[in-house]
């Protein structure tokens, strides 16, 4: 496709990108499903004949330059190719979040206003339909798994296998055209909108040309030197930008590999199949991973445990030191081999990490002993920082510089600087477009020079230039007596226990700070098991008395620590509740990649907070909660109300002079 | 004699539910002295969701051994498909097209989720011992062919994660979804489910009652069961039987089973003022 190309020779849009790889891979695997049990492959060139095909059915369907096309569902090929059909026609791919009830979908089909919809199946169609009631510029719905919506009416619903037999039928009529749209893209053009998950308030839509996508898939890809035999999971939600660059961007740029696995449930089975090379997870994947084996390991016999316990001891102490090439002695070496043929090995290959040669993890910060364990195994293991708006990359690290409390240095082409203020700015070729019809929002995140700001609070380590973040710009505030408040800080201090899921701190304009603690019902119910502790729900287990001596005792731990740094040990929590539900996206009081939504939980739990500062010891309350199918209920419970040990600091005294 | 006839029709979600598939003709069924069934007469229509309802002990679970075979009565007649059946031992009338769940979930709990499923197509294995052992050819083909059907209906019950798991390792509404899954690769005409929502929560049961759903729809299987819950039958059922001490004191749509007095009262409870 030779009028597509830019003078360097690069592919100047996705579609052109696929060409690129038909030519040069055309046999190779791009994608493979499992499906009734057995990994299905397409080649490239067959990924590219099931786009083409999907790209004609829409013409055929009257889709027009520069329409809006919804993709709605779990990780599949079918709808990776949708969106790349979507902008082979001139039309810009919107991928949802496929867990968002009919009302947060129905925000983002209104205001990019879609004209299709593809749907994975049944679930997705029938929130479609109930959002078309109020939101009118859904034209066609378009889906994949027929089952359960054979007798629907089809007047304007269309099975994706007919979408595209019919554009495979018409293309003598449509491939004229087809071919004209294509070459109408260049590298100025909009490749994808993505919807920011919105930790604050209504989700933007963020606008990214096929230069931001593809520069930062060069470049990144160039710098952990991924290739075209590496195989990556896509799991993680379509809607996210990093599956995007992940399951698109790098793939259409090293021709790599995309693996799709058979459901959700299976996750971890897929994973442990393809064995991928480059593997991607929020922190909380490795989280959840971590406390599994450790209860697992608490279940193992004797001798096992011991062996465990003995191997992942050394490995703790000289395996990150062999991951970044650093000196370790020879007797070391043995020892980590035996390690590696008795444990490490065995345990990668169950965790279904033997091959990652690049493994990163991003979203939130991850803590320091999980990120420990895994690179002691001998994974490489790393951190990235990234937004949207930045199509992911702002830092990464490098290999052999990795540690768990800086985010890396600034990626290839990322300029960055920190304002008067603490927060992090960044330019560079991945800079976001624009948000969709929201000037006023562009303004103030992108200035006239192209410097966005982040939102977030950091610096820049003079010594080995990696950046730190301490925590959202928004969030880091002050204190009645005006000493400084960093709830993220803490909240991840606390987070780093197996036994809390989540917690909240408040804090800001107090004299004290408070905090809201969510157990791991994973691992507190497997201690209650093994202690013999009876429960029957949740809120029972949460409010035991020996779970809060547990979580008491967690607490006071983070306070001690929090009171070693002078200029945060404000923040150490005096009091604080274990909630009766988990913090859950369906009701809000998260976003959809789980991250907390401070403004939301302070007015839904006031009744608790009030609580917290008014001295009183327990709290009767009552939540509104939405179940996974939209219907709504109530839960009402008496919490506890426990005061924690704070440690004084040696400087608060001459703090509080000031 | 013959079967009851009826003019097709279809239903407001677009079923179409066809002729009498099975007749059952004053069946009495005794155990020694006691009288499970009492002359009891009802029909089953291609098609159809088709419940059997009533308090314990009315003979609810008699009355599906007799459908499935296990049973034979003393009087009364079975037709299927036109024909009068006559006695059969059970894997007669599972090779005329009726399969079955059980209350007691009865799987072989050492095996694993897909082997127990393969042991629904025993009736599609026509390759001999011999062929089996030497796994050549035929046999092969017959072994892809089952296992594909077998995996068909993995993903329509979503059960693909447990695949490879041993039964006795699953909680008890899993491995009522893998009954579910036996009983569906035979590809039968009649499928009779024996209380598929005993014991489950509130969860469960709808995904359950999905499943029935979602069956009757995609593979036009009919469909008789027995439950006990009330609010379930009315709400996927076509028709509905109800049976009290052995007779049948109601039969028709679940309004019209609703609102008849003698179920109201023998089912539901008398209602005081």
């Amino acid at each position: 496709m030779a009028e597509n190309t830019a003078v360097s020779g690069v592919p100047e849009s996705v579609p052109a990108l696929l060409a690129r790889n038909v030519d040069e891979f055309g046999s190779k695997p791009a994608y493979r499903e499992k499906e009734f049990g057995i990994w299905q492959t397409w080649s490239w060139a067959e990924a590219a004949d099931e786009i083409e095909a999907i790209a004609l059915g829409l013409l055929a369907l009257g889709a027009e330059r520069g329409d809006y096309v919804a993709i709605i569902g779990r990780n599949r090929p079918a709808l990776y190719w949708s969106m790349v059909a979507a902008m082979k026609v001139g039309a810009i791919p919107v991928p949802l979040y496929q867990d968002a009830v009919a009302e947060e979908m129905a925000y983002v089909l209104e205001h990019s206003g879609a004209r299709f919809a593809v749907c994975g199946d049944q679930e997705q169609v029938d929130k479609v339909i109930e959002v078309q009631e109020t939101v009118h510029c859904i034209e066609h719905i378009i889906y994949q798994d027929a089952r359960g919506l054979r007798k629907y009416d089809h007047t304007r619903l269309h099975a994706l296998a007919d979408v595209q037999a019919e554009g495979r039928a018409a293309h003598e009529r449509l491939e004229r055209e087809l071919r004209s749209r294509e070459a109408e893209l260049t590298y100025d053009s909009t490749c994808v909108m993505l919807y920011t998950s919105g930790t604050t308030g209504k989700s933007k839509g963020v606008v990214l040309s096929n230069r931001n996508v593809i520069e930062t898939a060069k470049n990144s890809s160039e710098f952990d030197h991924l290739r075209s035999s590496d195989e990556v999971l896509a799991y993680l939600p379509m809607a996210w930008v990093g599956d995007f660059i992940f399951s698109i961007g790098q793939a259409y740029w090293t021709g790599f590999c995309t693996n799709c696995p058979e459901s959700p449930d299976t996750m971890l089975t897929d994973l442990r199949e393809i064995g991928p090379t480059y593997f991607f997870a929020p922190p909380r994947v490795f989280e959840t991973t971590l406390t599994t084996v450790m209860i697992r390991m608490e279940d193992a016999g004797k001798i096992k445990k011991r062996l465990f316990d003995k191997y992942m001891a050394l490995a703790k102490r000289v395996g990150p030191d062999l991951l970044d090439g650093k000196p370790v002695g020879g007797m070391d070496r043995l020892q980590y081999w035996i390690g590696d043929k008795l444990i490490y090995g065995p345990l990668k290959n169950t965790l279904g990490l033997t091959r990652v040669r690049v493994g990163y993890t991003a979203g939130e910060a991850i803590g320091p002993e999980i990120f420990e364990f895994y690179r002691s195994l001998g994974i490489n293991l790393k951190q990235l920082y990234g937004q949207t708006e930045a199509t992911v990359f702002i830092t990464q690290q490098p290999d052999g510089e990795v540690r768990a409390d800086t985010v890396g240095v600034p990626s290839p082409g990322v300029e960055i600087k920190i304002g008067d203020n603490g927060e992090i700015y960044y330019r560079s070729p991945g800079t976001f477009v624009e948000y969709y019809k929201n000037a006023d929002s562009t303004r103030d995140t992108k200035d006239p020079e192209g410097w966005v700001a982040t939102g977030d609070a950091g610096f820049i380590e003079e010594a080995t230039g990696h950046l730190r973040i301490i925590d959202r710009a928004k969030d880091v505030g002050k204190m009645a007596d005006g000493r400084l408040f960093a709830p993220k800080y803490v909240e991840n201090k606390l987070k780093f226990y197996p036994n809390i899921l989540e917690a909240v701190v408040f804090g800001n304009d107090r004299d004290m700070c408070t905090a809201f603690i969510n157990i791991d019902l994973a691992a507190v119910g497997n201690w209650a098991e093994r202690n013999n502790i009876a429960y029957g729900s949740y809120q029972e287990l949460a409010g035991h008395k020996q779970v809060m001596d547990t979580i008491q005792a967690h607490v006071e731990e983070v306070n001690r620590s929090v009171a070693e740094d002078p200029m945060l040990s404000g923040c150490q929590v005096h009091r604080f509740l274990v909630l009766h539900k988990e913090l859950d996206a369906d009701d809000g009081e998260m976003t959809r990649t789980r991250k907390v939504r401070r403004r939301i939980i302070e007015e839904k739990y006031a009744d608790l907070i009030a609580a917290l500062y008014d001295g009183s010891s327990s709290i009767y309350t009552e939540t509104e909660v939405t179940y996974e199918d939209g219907r709504k209920g109530k839960i009402s419970a008496t919490l506890e109300i426990r005061d924690a040990k704070v440690v004084e600091p040696a400087g608060q005294a001459q703090v509080a002079a000031e | 004699m013959s079967m009851m006839q009826y003019q097709p029709y279809e239903t407001e979600d677009g079923r179409t539910i066809g002729n009498t598939l099975m007749e059952m003709k004053n069946i009495t069924l005794r155990f020694g002295g006691v009288v499970a069934i009492k002359d009891i007469s009802f029909d089953i229509r291609e098609g159809e969701i088709r419940a059997i309802i009533g308090p314990n002990g009315a003979g609810k679970s008699s009355m599906l051994n007799v459908v499935s075979g296990f049973y034979n009565p003393q009087e009364g007649e079975v037709w299927f498909r036109g024909e009068k059946r006559p006695q059969m031992r059970p894997f007669e009338v599972a090779r005329l097209g009726i399969a079955r769940t059980f209350q007691n979930i009865a799987l072989f709990d050492g095996m694993s989720v897909l082997d127990n499923i393969m042991t629904g197509r025993l009736n599609f294995m026509k390759s001999t011992f011999v062929d089996q052992a030497i796994w050549w050819g035929k046999a092969e083909r017959e072994e892809t062919a089952n296992r594909q059907k077998a995996e068909e209906i993995i993903d329509f019950l979503e059960i693909q994660a447990i695949r490879k798991t041993p039964v006795g390792r699953l909680p008890y509404g899993l491995k009522k979804r893998v009954e579910l899954a036996r009983a569906l690769v035979a590809e039968p005409k009649l499928l009779l489910l024996d209380e598929p929502m005993a014991g489950m929560n509130v969860e469960e049961k709808e995904d359950m009652s999905r499943f029935i759903l979602d069956v009757n729809d995609e593979f036009g299987t009919t469909i008789a069961l027995i439950e006990h819950d009330m609010g379930v039958v009315m709400d996927i059922s076509d028709r509905v039987v109800v049976m009290d001490y052995g007779k049948k004191i109601g039969d028709g749509t679940p309004d019209e089973v609703r609102s008849n007095q003698e179920v109201i009262d023998a089912y539901l409870g008398v209602a005081h003022d």
